[in-house]
């Protein structure tokens, strides 16, 4: 893994990096795209990395390392709804739940949710600075 | 306060099978990898039924049946069709009740409004596609004298449907009736949060229906949408949901080239500018009430008004009487009639509200009213329950930017005109607005100037059919509730014909 820096914009919970690791034994690759509006929206969405094509309105917000996973899960955001969230911190946890979208973990009976924080001066700076 | 018996419970105005299959060719099909999923209610977060867990080889079942179905489909007249309409509508008044009920009890809302709201205008909608239909004509140019273009509607074929969660029976409806009106035959999936009410509402008009007209398959999004949205057997795809799955269908339509219809959801803002506090009347009562209707359906619409813009000149005052309106709301058991806020659709759905009362509070926003979840105790300690949440904050925090789904309005003030619109505007969606003033040219500027494909002006939360309804922006494409729809269903067929005998003279 070629240097994982040291201030990243998402993070995951060990119970998300559980999910991921099965979502990854069946599926290969991941990705994340991070939905917004209606229904199942403000949530991320996890497909087989490429099954979603990502283009120059989306954001690579981070390449997420789970354990484990030889390649890492991307983490996108489309470009316009990245400059109201980039304030923010993310972490990638997981809940009981039922369904969204096509997102792969679904039909486990389990949901990839979104939790937040704002970031601090000093990440936002380090951030900024990265980009 | 009346409680209304649930299913399940004795006097129960329906009850639902202990399991669903898939509903392809008229009958129930068992899912051909035979399994099954859970399906609870939100009211109690008990399982109910199970439910068939669909995959691409149900998918392919249903597309034949609706393939085989379709031809004949699409000659029948449009005055028989109307007719189906008309009986489907006719079925679903006489079992109002019951489909009430079964809406509420998978879904979560209030009984009161399932009844009053979801089940009629659904019944009204079928109607108004069945008059929409034999009101529709063809047309024709004339071209020149011995040259005219013949422009008929033709059915598309074979359609897909993908419902939300929110309005089970209804959402369905709205892309059902104008489909079936305009000669379609139909694959649809249910949402997976609420897959049975819709084979409820199947039992009840099966028998009006041709088999394989409409077929229902059930399954989660990844197992059964994806093969339904990406398949080159169906002519067009209408979803309703949020903004990545709407660009992943977006994307697999486009490799059968294929038109979409999307409706992905809004951050809508509700203005009340100064003058709505002018007077203490039924009209600042009325806006008040409109203010709450961030509270209708638990929130879960995609034109929730969960921004309010409130004018400098009568802010605190507005807002202290709208905390109070919100203060009066009652939450408790789908199933009493008295209740007006029952429970969020799905424990997932409940987390995300969670999740956006905590990033709202940390980005400095205040609550002043509501703020977490309500355990209502006894059966219902495990039902999903929010508290109706007013937060005060400003319009870049991210309560105020993404469709939260959940009974949670986030509030700011505006000086002028021009602030309003510009705070009404600054956002990625633009599917609902609300516009409450006393002056009409004041409200018919902030109307138009407003990026949303409906303004509610003086009303919140009517959809009427014969009203388009849809999005700018990144709200989505198309406008349903309206005869325009038929377009979305419909070929434009011309046939350019020469009644000259005269040659053209090139060759």
């Amino acid at each position: 893994m070629s240097g994982t820096p040291a201030v990243s914009r998402v993070a995951v919970t060990a119970a998300a990096e559980e999910v991921l690791r099965r979502l990854y034994a069946v599926n290969g690759p991941l990705m994340f795209h991070q939905s917004g509006g209606c229904c199942d929206g403000s949530s991320p969405m996890c497909y087989i990395e490429g099954e979603f094509r990502t283009g120059a309105s989306d954001v690579l917000m981070a390449s997420l390392p789970i354990a484990e996973v030889p390649e890492p899960v991307t983490f996108w955001m489309s470009k316009d709804q990245f400059e109201r969230w980039r304030h923010t911190h993310l972490t990638v946890d997981v809940v009981p739940g039922r369904g969204g979208g096509f997102s792969l973990e679904a039909p486990e009976g389990v949901r990839f949710l979104i939790r937040s924080r704002l970031l601090t001066p000093e990440e936002t700076k380090a951030l900024d600075s990265s980009e | 306060m009346a409680r209304i018996a649930a299913p399940g419970e004795s006097g129960a105005k329906m009850n639902y099978r202990s399991r669903y299959d898939h509903w392809i060719g008229g009958e129930f099909v068992p899912p051909v990898r035979g399994q099954y999923f859970e399906n609870p209610t939100p009211v109690t977060g008990q399982t109910f039924c199970e439910i068939a867990r669909g995959t691409a080889e149900d998918v392919e079942a249903a597309l034949d049946a609706a393939h085989a179905a379709a031809p004949a489909w699409g000659r029948t007249s449009a005055g028989d069709r109307a007719n189906i309409l008309n009986r489907i509508a006719d079925r679903m008044e006489q079992n109002l009740e019951a489909l009430a009920a079964a809406e509420s009890w998978e879904n979560g809302k209030p009984i009161r409004e399932s009844t009053a709201a979801d089940i009629p205008l659904a019944i009204d909608h079928f109607r108004y596609f069945a008059g929409a239909i034999r009101a529709q004509e063809g047309s024709l140019s004339e071209i020149d004298e011995d040259t005219v273009a013949y422009h008929f509607h033709e059915p598309l074929g074979v359609v897909a449907q993908i419902i939300p969660w929110n309005f089970p029976i209804l959402m369905a409806t709205w892309k059902l009736a104008p489909a079936l009106a305009a000669g379609n035959a139909v694959v649809i999936k249910p949402a997976e949060q609420t897959p049975a009410s819709i084979h409820f509402w199947m039992s009840l008009v099966a028998d009006l229906l041709p088999p394989g007209v409409v077929n229902i398959v059930n399954g989660f999004g990844v197992e059964a949408g994806k093969p339904l949205a990406s398949s080159a057997r169906v002519a067009k795809v209408a979803f309703t949901g949020e903004t990545t799955t709407g660009r992943l269908i977006m994307q697999y339509a486009s490799e059968n080239i294929r038109p979409v219809t999307l409706e992905l959801g809004g951050k809508s803002p509700n203005i009340f500018f100064d003058d709505v506090s002018s007077a203490r009347d039924d009209f600042l009562d009325k806006a008040l009430e409109g203010f709450t209707m961030f509270a209708l359906n638990q929130g879960e619409v995609c034109t929730c008004p969960s921004r309010a813009l409130i004018q400098e000149g009568h802010y605190s005052e507005f807002l202290d009487a709208a905390v109070e309106r919100t203060r009066a709301i009652v939450q408790g058991h789908p199933f009493d009639t008295d209740t007006m806020i029952g429970a969020q659709a799905s424990n997932d759905q409940l987390e995300k509200i969670l999740s956006y009362l905590d990033i709202g509070q940390q980005e400095g926003a205040k609550i002043l009213i509501g703020g977490s979840r309500a355990d209502l105790g006894g059966e219902l300690a495990g039902g999903y329950y929010v508290e109706p949440t007013i937060f005060e904050g400003s319009n870049s925090m991210r309560i105020f930017q993404e469709e939260i789904f959940g009974p949670v309005v986030s509030v700011t003030p505006f000086s002028t005109f021009d602030d309003a619109v510009r705070i009404a505007n600054d956002t990625l969606y633009g599917l609902g607005a609300g516009v409450w003033t006393r002056d009409t040219a004041t409200a018919y500027r902030a109307g138009r100037a407003i990026q949303a494909g409906r303004v509610w002006t003086n009303c919140y939360h009517a959809y009427p059919a014969h009203a388009a309804f849809g999005g700018y922006k990144g709200s989505g494409i198309g406008r349903e509730n309206h005869k325009m729809m038929l377009d979305h269903y419909q070929q434009t067929k011309n046939l350019l014909v020469s009644y000259s005998p005269k040659k053209l003279g090139f060759f």
